[in-house]
This record gives structure tokens, sequence and C-alpha cells, in this order.
């Protein structure tokens, strides 16, 4: 067993990062803030050409890695606050569904059906509407192809989150039934929604630490003050219990003899071990996000109410993906049953 | 990243798997929490089968006596142990745990010689005089002095929190021989039976002897009994910390997956699961123990490389001793007016409720923020050790 983030997934995560820092920095993608397309065509090509969609393809169509690299590149992706519908479209290349959705041609939506109103993101770049339920492996996903007409829609004038624009819809049409061995879709489209949350928290953390050093009140950094110290130091400990706990599930969605070995000591099936490790993951993450950036706003004091300082950023795109895949409140009910 | 154990991990498994199955049954009688004498007996008896078994120091490297093992298999080790029920380390956890690993990295060949087998073989009882009345979270401060007399050091002071003193053979002594500071102090063996030690057993909230203080009084201890150099005590007590492979809480973390596991029955069997605000605590209660779980092998990981683990120990810690408090206090909820007492009751199906059992692991839960380095010291190393925020003091 070697448990440590390799070197492999460390140049990954890298790559990744280099990458849209030079291609899609954040005074780039923040240029879009409030518009009907989050991101343009071309940054979405750009996107998808470097592979983040086609992870878990086999060769020679894609990379042929596992969930473990996945989450590792999402996590990046939600540091950046790159927008648009990274999961669905991921999801959708992963199935072969859409064409064009491994290598950014396409945009795959995502929605997770609820009992709220039928609020649908991006849903004006989308060729494609993937519908899941909440998490439950027993209900098959649907794919609307192609995605409803915006002009059919209402769209939202006052989204919580400027880069993820909303429509709301009175009903979606049914789709069409969508092959998804074991609820695999489920599970991975948790697993990259919970990457993505990690990647806010460890976000949220470096930005405040930053300021902590540079920001002087009283002659001295604010960060030599216990008070504001405690604060960065909880929000490494959200960060990286919420990172472990997804690359565990990660690595058990990767490895069924593990699973099948661990659940032999849980009497669980295997399904039922890497649902729990994927849900559990989820509500650690959401928390993780939620709770840094609210820290993180808080430890910059006034400036972090700013519209200008990207914390409240990373706290909206946090509610938002919150909402995906279930809330942490469902998550949390639903993990009860394995105590 | 990878969660699959290697073939000579599973096998070292399986193998300890087998050993446990047919041995630990006979140990399944602890001896009552109070009567020091039998727990003295019941812990070296244990210690003494591991010995015989080749499982004696699985952490010890193989020139102390240990067998060396890898900080994965480490990790099997107390995995196993703590599944199968075996004895808990009792009062072995100070030789085994520090005093031993001090020894074989700082201690001559002939303090080796002396200290090292009868610690692994279960022959001799190590207990802790660290801490001060004045000197706790700034333990550097001490103030126990120890004054040359030929031959001899003699030491003067008190010293608390000592576990398992009463039934001691030694006490890995930390003294002042210099000047205020870290450069001031030096690591002692002291023989428990020397005269001039006071041991006044300290009563904690659980009602039980578990610590003692010591009043030390023109005790002679032998300079050769010096572990390094006089006043480079610091620097080897640092040296044990280094032989933590990020295991120290395994144990205990099992123990609460378990306890969750429990109280969830007694939750069930009270009809109280009918609470979706109850249930949303016990998931994520499960979802942070699993995910500690997963920081653990993450940590044993790191260590298995680079030699420590990593910057993983503190926030491990802060993390498990909240959510085991979390799990103390949802248990006393749970378990209602049946919390008000320890002994033995039934629930209104007949069957035990374990009261006892959650009502001692509660109390234990309140000590996880305070020893070992308090929270908010905890908090201090993480913001200025990993996160580089400016030092305070």
């Amino acid at each position: 067993m070697d448990f440590r983030v390799g070197d492999d997934e460390h140049e990954l995560a890298e790559g990744v990062r280099a990458m849209v820092a030079g291609r899609l920095p954040l005074e780039h993608l923040r240029a879009n803030e409030g518009a009907e397309r989050a991101i343009g065509a071309g940054d979405w090509t750009a996107l998808g050409e470097t592979g983040v969609f086609a992870l878990t393809l086999p060769e020679p169509d894609g990379t042929g890695l596992g969930m473990a690299e996945a989450v590792v590149v999402f996590e990046q992706l939600g540091r950046a606050l790159v927008p648009g519908p990274l999961v669905g479209t991921f999801l959708a290349a992963s199935s072969g569904m859409i064409e064009g959705s491994s290598d950014g041609r396409a945009q795959v939506g995502l929605h997770c059906a609820g009992p709220g109103p039928i609020l649908v993101e991006h849903l004006s770049s989308l060729d494609g509407l993937l519908v899941l339920p909440a998490y439950d492996r027993r209900s098959t996903p649907r794919l609307v192809s192609p995605a409803p007409e915006a002009a059919d829609a209402t769209r939202v004038t006052e989204p919580l989150d400027p880069l993820t624009p909303l429509w709301r819809l009175e009903s979606l049409p049914a789709g069409e039934p969508v092959a998804d061995a074991g609820g695999r879709m489920m599970r991975d489209g948790s697993l990259l929604t919970a990457a993505l949350q990690v990647g806010h928290a460890a976000e949220a953390l470096d930005l405040a630490v930053a300021y902590a050093k540079e920001r002087h009140q009283f002659g001295k950094p604010i960060g030599s003050f216990q008070a504001v110290k405690h604060i960065c130091a909880d929000m490494l400990v959200r960060a990286e219990v919420a990172r472990a706990a997804v690359h565990a599930a990660a690595c058990l969605a990767d490895a069924p003899d593990v699973v099948a070995f661990e659940a032999e000591g849980a009497r669980r099936t295997p399904d039922e071990l890497v649902d729990r490790a994927v849900m559990g993951a989820k509500l650690l993450a959401d928390e993780a996000a939620l709770a840094n950036a609210r820290a993180a706003i808080q430890v910059h004091g006034g400036m972090g109410y700013t519209w200008e300082v990207p914390l409240h950023l990373h706290l909206k795109r946090a509610r938002v993906l919150a909402t995906t895949f279930g809330t942490p409140a469902e998550m949390a009910l639903a993990v009860s049953a394995f105590a | 990243m990878d969660l699959r154990y290697t073939a000579s991990e599973q096998a070292f498994r399986e193998e300890l798997r087998g050993w446990l199955a047919e041995t630990v049954p006979g140990f399944r009688q602890p001896p009552p929490h109070d009567d020091w004498a039998a727990r003295r007996a019941h812990d070296l008896r244990w210690q003494r089968t591991l010995f015989d078994a080749g499982y004696a120091g699985v952490d010890w490297p193989a020139e102390g006596g240990g067998r060396g093992a890898s900080p994965v298999e480490q990790l099997i080790f107390k995995e196993e142990c703590e599944r199968a029920g075996a004895p808990y380390v009792g009062v072995n956890f100070v030789g085994l745990l520090h005093a031993g690993p001090t020894v074989i990295a700082e201690g001559t060949p002939a303090q080796r010689e002396r200290y090292l087998p009868a610690i692994l073989r279960g022959q001799e009882v190590w207990c802790q005089g660290f801490s001060e009345p004045d000197a706790g979270s700034d333990l550097a401060s001490l103030r126990t002095r120890a004054v040359r007399d030929g031959d001899d050091y003699v030491v003067t002071g008190s010293k608390i929190w000592t576990s398992h003193a009463e039934v001691a053979d030694f006490c890995e002594l930390l003294v002042r021989t210099g000047d205020e500071g870290r450069q001031g102090i030096s690591w002692l063996i002291m023989p428990m039976d020397s005269p001039g030690i006071e041991i006044r057993p300290l009563r904690t909230i659980e009602g039980t002897t578990e610590f003692a203080q010591l009043f030390l009084n023109a005790v002679h201890i032998p300079v050769a009994n010096r572990v390094g150099e006089e006043n480079d005590g610091w620097r080897v007590t640092m040296v044990t910390l280094s032989f933590e492979r990020g295991t120290a809480f395994v144990g205990e973390l099992l123990e609460c997956m378990r306890l969750l596991g429990e109280m969830y029955r007694v939750a069930d069997r009270l009809g109280l699961l009918g609470d979706d605000g109850l249930r949303r605590r016990i998931g994520h209660l499960v979802a942070a123990f699993d995910a500690l779980w997963a920081l653990t092998k993450r940590n044993v990981s790191e260590a298995a490389q680079t030699g420590v683990p990593g910057i993983g120990g503190s926030v491990f810690k802060l993390s498990f001793s909240e959510h085991a408090q979390a799990l103390g206090d949802l248990s006393m909820e749970v378990l209602d007016r049946a919390a008000l007492c320890a002994d033995p009751l039934l629930g209104p199906d007949g069957e035990v409720l374990g009261n006892g059992e959650q009502l001692h692991a509660w109390f234990k839960s309140i000590n996880l923020t305070i020893a070992a380095g308090t929270s908010q010291v905890q908090r201090n190393i993480v913001a200025e050790r990993i996160l580089g925020l400016p030092r305070s003091r």
C-alpha cells in the first residue's frame, strides 16, 4: 500500500494547474461574470484538448487513467474556479455519449433532479443534458439530447454564482435512459464534484494564509495572532481530511479487489462500501469548501466582503456544488446506515 | 496513490490474524481498573506472549531487538490487534513507545543491553516524568533540578501526569542540569525503587487513579543513567518523537468506529432513528472516522517513504479528538438517563445498553484535546510549521 499522492499524480496536477493559469487565468474567466455563456467555446475547446474529460477513456481516445487521477485533476479545476459543465461533460465523455464531449467540442450539462424548482445550469451552451436523481444507484440516468432550447426556458436574472448561469424550466423532457453499469455515473459524478469542492477548500486556505502573512495591524502580520492562526489551522484540517476521503473513495472505485477484501471484513457488499466512501467524501468535501470559503472571508475582514476579492466566487460555487448529487444533509442521512 | 496491500503485507496480516485468533481468547478477562498489580501482571503477560511469538516491538528497529516492521506492517499489526480485541499496550506504553525507542537511538551499548530486552520480554515497566505542575504545554520551562554529587545526580522537584507510576520499575525523567530553556535539560533513567520518591495518585474525572504526581526529594540517580550528553536532553526527547509512524491513534480510531456502531444499534432499539437530525449526526461521524482512517493510511505511507509521517500527525489529532468528543456527546444523548451511571443497565427489550462502556469512552474523549499537546498548541504547530505563519512567541 502506498497512499501518498505519487509523483505522476503531482505532475498531472501541476500540468493542469499550469495550463489553466496560462490559458484560463482568473481575470480572463471573470470577464464572463453574469454572461449567458460562462466559458467561451474556444476556452472550452482548449480545456477539452488537454484531455481533462477523457482521463478514464481507454487509449487511444483517452488516457486510460482511473478516478484517482481524475480527482487530482478536478481539484485543480475547482481551485482555479474554471466554470462550465465540467462533471456532466466528463460523464458523457466517459460513456461515449455526445460526439465531441471528450475533446472539448461539446458541453454536456448535468441536472440532479430533486423536489425543488427546475434550475438548469449553462443551458444555452449545452449539446445534451444528463439527468440524474440524488445519490441512488437503483435509478437510471437519462440523457436529454439535444438539450432543451434555451428559448423555451426563463433565464434567471440573479443567479447565486455569477459564473454559473441558470435557466428555469417548468418541466424537463423525459429523455432517453442511459446504460450505466452499476451506477457508475452517480459514483464518478459525486466523486468529481467532491474533488472540485476540495479544490475550493484548498484555494480558500491558500488565499487566507497569504493574506494573513501580508496584512499588518497593530504593527504585526495578522497571521501572528493566535485567533487568526487557529482559523487557518482549522481550514487546513478540513481540507486535508476531506482530500484524504476523496482520494480513498477514488482508489476504492478503481480497485475492486481492495473493496472486496474490505467488504468481507465489514460484512457489506462491495457496492455498499464504495457508496459509503463516496457519499462520506462528498459530505466532508462540501462542508470543507463551504466552511473554508467562509473562514477565508473572515480572515480577509472587510476586503473579504468585496466583489473584487474572489472568495465569494469560491463560496458561491461551493454552494452550487453542494446541491449536486445530494446535499450534505442528504449525504449524512444516507451514510448513517453504515454506522 | 494505491490502497492495495502487497502480497507480503497480506501474508503478514494473514499470519498475524491466525495467531491472534488462537491467542487472544486467553486474555479475555482484563483485571479491574484500580487493581494495579493485576493490571501489571496482565499487561506483562501479553507482552511476553507477543515476544515469544516474535511480535514484540513490531515497530522497533532490528538493532534494538525489535521486528523492524515497515510502517504499513505496523499499521496492519495495530489494526488486527484492535479488531481481534487483543489487550492494549497498557503499562508497557512508555517502555515500548517512548523510553525504549529513546534508548535505542541515544543510549550507550551498555544501556541498550540493560534495558531493551526487559521491555520487549515484558519484564520491566516504565513511566514518564516529563510534565511538571508548572511546566505543561511549556515543557522546556521544567524546574526539577539535578545537581552533580560525585557519580550521582541528586534530583529534587515534582513531576505530574505520570501514568503507571505505582507499578513502574523505571522512569524516563527530564531534569534541569543547566541554564533555563531547552539547552539546560538532561534525560535520565530513574529506578523507581530509589529512596526519596513519593508517589501520590491523582484521581481523574473518571474516578480512577490513572495518573500520579511524583515528589522527588534528593533522589540519587547514577550519572551512568543519563542518556545522551548533559544538557542535550531536549534533543534526545525530540528524537523519540521521530519514531512516530502515523499509527499513534489507530487503536483509538477503530475503537470509536466500533462504539459508534454500538450506539447506532442502541438508538435503533430505543426507537430513536426516526429522528433525522440524530441520524445526520451519526452519518457525519461515520464519514469523519472513515476519512481519518484514510488519513492514517496517508500518514503511514508518507512515513514509509520519508521516515516521518509528514504534516499529518497534528492534523489527524486535531480532527480525531474533536470527532471522538462528538461521538461521546452523542452517545450520552442517545442513552439519556441511562448515561447517568456506569452500572450495567438493560433496555426495554431486556438487552444490555452498554452504558458503562460509552460513559467511560466519553470521559476519555474529554482528555483527547488536552493530552499529548492541547488542541490549542496543536493549532499553533499547524499554523507555524505547516502553513508558515509567523511565530507568536
